[in-house]
Formats: structure tokens, C-alpha cells, sequence
């Protein structure tokens, strides 16, 4: 590993410094909270779905917290763009780790997953898959 | 730069007893231990969280398992004997060590957070009730905290904080006010694991008494690093883990003023703390033994022993001058970057640790870089929520010092922190 700082390349940190459809939404399809007990992150994220009802059409998210956690929000955002539900179900945990471009650590992997957990447990509560689930919170 | 420090203890050959010390870290950390893939020798930072151990306590472990493991207090035979008298004898140790009268005063627990609890639960449930108060400090580990927000919740007693300063001092004013004839028990940590305030528990003592009050002290972070004398702090509780202070996981003490631990109900029931038992009734064993129900810490207190004598071989005078001048340097340091906070008062009035956030840097982003430097530091709410919260600060850093400790090592940690100031800038 070194002295690199392999987790914090350049696109890590752009996104985190300058993020990508940061903001809320006046009106989205859904909404979703989540946060990170333990970092202490927290990401909402509001999907505006196409008349289908089934592609996303438009991402945003708002939060706080590490780098790993706002970067990952600000690039999924843009990810899920054009993406149908089924699609964002699908996406796991090595998903996240490719789009992200670098290997997180074990104990930072809750960091990573966080705004792909908040976007598909909104999406789970708009198809009334789930109910009660005021917000997410990735384990420890 | 420390190109020619001095120490007031020889801590080169103090690194020799640890051989966890020697090793190098960066690789996969889902293998334990060492491995090829580790390349940088570590810089271990997080003595606040748990020490390291020397060769002479794990020693210790190893004569009792090879040599005479038994069940205390149960056998007649020649093992337990030994054993029974050797964990008996740890608790004398003990009791020497902060000035008590003896082992009646020191009971064995699994850590800091049981002894409170042993406390609150034997004492707290039946003594409290509404119209009574407990009062705390803003600064309190969560141990304390938790435990007695907790059972004031249950007993319908009121739990008050006394403030700290814009320096992370006790307002002893607020204490004055806050501590009344309605107190029944005043919880104060004594060095802050978070701010490294040392505070002046022997007053807060003062006070509880004053009020017909008792004062518990959560020395997690005293006794590891100064003298602690029990006594002249006229606490009647002190509580500390033997994994801060070079023993191993699964120990803590509880010492308590010997007529109030005599007062007390057991805290748990079952063997080794009864004298005798019949379908109906049973009577209790002497003290401490009445508070150690069941096979008790006996690996635990024989090593709690030896790295008692560790500490004492270097004088604990010596090791606090030792963490003092590390806070220091450190203090120094960090704190010639403008965008670095620390928490806490001042460099040269504080314990062995300094807690910090710098700018821009998530606290956990800077201990992922730290570590990619080798340098193992914690990072989140230490168990301080509340105080983070109050210092505006989800998280910090922090990096906490022990006997093996260098400048050369703190040389390290501010390398890494400014690598990742300027990563972030
Ligand atoms: C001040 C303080 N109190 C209590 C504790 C709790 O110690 P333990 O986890 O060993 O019970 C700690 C350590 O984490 C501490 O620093």
C-alpha cells in the first residue's frame, strides 16, 4: 500500500470536493434518509422517476460526513441517471467499490454502501416493498 | 524536530519488553498478525483505547496456565492453593498500588464499565428514588454516563452535568451549584479521554461529601498514566481497567471505601460469594469476594499484577513525566497548522493524549491516511458523544501516548496529518 493514500485518489476527492447533483429536490418521486451511526455520515437522496414510473430520471443528494461516503453519493448520483429500478436493486457491494475506482478498507465499507443502501430502500418504500423504515442505517 | 530527545524513562529499552512494537503494518488486514505484505513499522497511537503488553505480563500468563491453573478458593489441593493465594495476593497489589487499606477494597470486575455498573446496580437501584440527584460531568465517559442517565431513568432520581469551559475544564463553580443536599452521588471522570483534562477530583470528593453525598471516580485514564492515591482523593469509588495500564483485556477494578461496600447488597448472586446456603436463604462471603460471584479473572488478575510491578519498576511519577512531555510536543506540533483544532486545555496542563480535527478532513478520512503512514490513532466520539456534540464535532482524532512512545513517533503522526491537510487542501 505505501504512502499513497490509495483510497483518496483524484476522482475521490474531486467528487467530495466539488459534488455532483448536490441539492434537493422541489418535488421528487421519492425520497430517502439514511445515515452512519458510527462516522456519523448522513445522505438524503431524491429520485425523480420518467412517466414509466421505472427509469430514474434525475438524482440528487444532500448530507454529510467522510469523503468516502459524500464522493460515493455524488457518483452514484450521476450513475443511476437513466438506470431503471431493477437496475439499482442490482447493484451491490462490488458495484460500488468499482465505481468508486479504489479498495476500500473493511471498516470503511459501510462509508461506501451508504447512499446505494438510502437509494434502494427508498425505491423498495415507493414500490411498498418495505414499510416502517424511517432510515437507513448501515450496521457496524 | 526530536533528533536528540531525552526521556525521564529509558525508553529504548522499554520497547524492548513489547514485541508487538517491532512490527510492520499495511497489508491485508483480514489476516491477524504480521504478514509479507506489511511493510512500515508501526507507530501505535491509540493507548487511550487499550496498551500493548509486555513480555513480562504475558510471562506471567504463561507460568499460570503451565504451571499452576486451577480454580481458586475451591480446592484443597496443592494447585488451587497456589492459584487462590497468587489471585488473592493480586489483589493486595492492587490495593498498594492506589493506596488502599487492602483487599477488601478491590474487587475484581471484567472493566471500568462494570464496576459503575456493579455500583449503580448494587447501590444506585436501591438508594435512589425522585427527589434525589446524581450529578455528573459534561466530560463523562459513556460508561458512566449511559449507566447512571440510566438508572435515574429507572429509580425516578435527576441527573446533572456540571459544564465544562470554553478549555475543557470543570466549571467547579456549576459543580458548587449543581451538587446539593439533594446529591446522593457525584460521577466525575478524573483525566478526560477525550480533552486530557486532569480534573481536581479530590475537590469534587470534597464537595459530594460536604452534601452527605458519595463520589465516584472513573480513573480509566489515571491510574495507567500518574500516581493515583485513593485515599488522599477521598473517593469511595475508583474504578479502572487493567487494559489501559499494560494488563490484559477483561479486568477491571472497582475500589470502594471498605464500610460502604460492606453496606451494599451483592451485585450478582451465585458460587464463591456465599459463606453458606440452604433452600431458603443464603449469607454472604467476606469482602471483595462477596462482589466476585462465580469463577472469577484469575489469568486476568495475575497478570494485573505483574504489569502493576512493570509500572512500578519505572515510578509513576515517572511515567506521568513522560506522558506529559509527549501531550506536550504533540500539542506543540499539531498546533502550529491554523487549521487544526484541538480539544482540551493546553499543552502543558493535560494528560497523555491529544484529541483533533483538522479542517475540511473527516475525522475517519484522517485515521484511513494515518494509517496508510502506519499510524494507528481512533477516531469517532471516543465514547463522548454528548461532549462531541457539544464540542460542535461529530468525530475526532485522537492520538494517545504511552511509556513506549517517541517524539520521532509524533514526528510521524504530524507528517500524516499534514499529508492529508494538503490532500484535502
Ligand atoms: C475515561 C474512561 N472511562 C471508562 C472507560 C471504559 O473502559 P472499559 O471499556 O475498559 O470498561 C474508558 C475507556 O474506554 C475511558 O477512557
Amino acid at each position: 500500500m505505501g504512502l499513497g493514500s490509495d483510497m483518496y485518489r483524484q476522482q475521490i476527492l474531486d467528487h467530495y470536493k466539488s459534488p455532483r447533483n448536490y441539492g434537493e429536490m422541489e418535488d421528487p418521486t421519492f425520497t430517502h434518509v439514511g445515515e452512519n451511526p458510527s462516522c456519523g455520515d448522513t445522505i438524503k437522496i431524491d429520485v425523480q422517476l420518467d412517466d414509466d414510473e421505472e427509469t430514474i430520471e434525475y438524482v440528487t443528494f444532500s448530507g454529510d460526513g467522510c469523503a468516502i461516503s459524500q464522493a460515493s453519493a455524488s457518483m452514484l448520483s450521476e450513475r443511476l441517471q437513466g438506470m431503471s429500478l431493477d437496475e439499482l436493486h442490482d447493484l451491490d457491494t462490488d458495484d460500488i467499490t468499482e465505481m468508486l475506482g479504489v479498495t476500500i478498507s473493511p471498516m470503511r465499507v459501510k462509508c461506501a454502501v451508504l447512499a446505494r443502501q438510502v437509494a434502494q430502500d427508498g425505491a423498495k418504500l415507493y414500490h411498498g416493498d418495505v414499510e416502517d423504515l424511517d432510515i437507513t442505517k448501515t450496521e457496524d | 524536530m526530536s533528533t536528540q530527545q531525552t526521556y525521564p524513562i529509558d525508553v529504548e529499552s522499554i520497547r524492548q519488553d513489547f514485541p508487538i512494537l517491532s512490527r510492520k503494518v499495511g497489508g491485508d488486514v483480514t489476516v491477524a498478525g504480521e504478514s509479507e505484505n506489511d511493510t512500515e513499522p508501526l507507530v501505535y497511537l491509540d493507548n487511550g483505547a487499550t496498551s500493548q503488553t509486555p513480555t513480562q505480563v504475558v510471562d506471567a500468563i504463561v507460568d499460570y496456565y503451565y504451571g499452576y491453573n486451577a480454580n481458586v478458593h475451591r480446592g484443597i489441593h496443592q494447585l488451587s492453593q497456589e492459584a487462590s493465594v497468587a489471585y488473592e495476593e493480586a489483589h493486595d497489589r492492587v490495593a498498594a498500588f492506589i493506596n488502599a487499606n487492602g483487599r477488601e477494597e478491590i474487587v475484581f470486575t471484567k472493566n471500568t464499565t462494570e464496576a459503575m455498573n456493579l455500583v449503580a446496580y448494587a447501590w444506585g437501584l436501591e438508594a435512589l428514588g425522585p427527589g434525589d440527584s446524581v450529578v455528573a460531568t459534561e466530560m463523562e465517559h459513556h460508561a458512566s454516563l449511559v449507566t447512571w442517565q440510566q438508572i435515574c431513568k429507572r429509580t425516578g432520581a435527576e441527573i446533572r452535568y456540571i459544564q465544562i469551559d470554553d478549555e475543557g475544564r470543570l466549571d467547579m463553580d456549576h459543580a458548587a451549584e449543581l451538587i446539593d443536599d439533594s446529591t446522593r452521588m457525584v460521577s466525575a471522570v478524573h483525566v478526560s479521554n477525550t480533552l486530557g483534562t486532569v480534573n481536581p477530583v479530590g475537590d469534587l470528593c470534597d464537595l459530594a461529601h460536604e452534601h452527605d453525598a458519595f463520589a465516584f471516580i472513573d480513573g480509566a485514564q489515571a491510574v495507567p498514566t500518574r500516581p493515583v492515591d485513593v485515599k488522599a482523593i477521598d473517593a469511595d469509588f475508583y474504578a479502572f481497567s487493567g487494559h489501559k495500564m499494560l494488563g490484559p483485556t477483561g479486568i477491571g477494578v472497582l475500589y470502594g471505601k471498605e464500610e460502604i461496600l460492606e453496606a451494599m447488597n451483592p451485585y450478582l448472586y451465585g458460587g464463591e460469594m456465599i459463606r453458606s446456603v440452604t433452600y431458603e436463604d443464603s449469607t454472604w462471603e467476606d469482602l471483595p469476594w462477596k462482589f466476585e460471584a462465580g469463577t472469577p479473572v484469575i489469568e486476568q488478575g495475575i497478570a494485573l499484577h505483574a504489569a502493576i510491578d512493570y509500572l512500578d519498576d519505572i515510578g509513576m511519577e515517572n511515567v506521568q513525566k513522560h506522558e506529559e512531555l509527549l501531550a506536550e510536543y504533540a500539542y506543540d506540533e499539531l498546533s502550529a497548522y491554523d487549521d487544526v483544532t484541538i480539544y482540551g486545555p493546553p499543552g502543558d496542563d493535560r494528560g497523555g493524549l491529544v484529541a483533533f480535527n483538522v479542517d475540511g478532513v473527516h475525522a475517519h478520512d484522517l485515521s484511513s491516511i494515518l494509517n496508510d503512514y502506519a499510524v494507528a490513532i481512533r477516531a469517532g466520539d471516543h465514547c463522548t458523544q454528548p461532549l462531541h456534540d457539544k464540542l460542535g464535532a461529530p468525530a475526532s482524532a485522537r492520538a494517545s501516548f504511552y511509556i513506549y512512545n517517541t517524539t520521532d513517533e509524533i514526528d510521524r503522526l504530524v507528517e500524516a496529518v499534514d499529508a492529508a491537510r494538503q490532500l484535502f487542501a
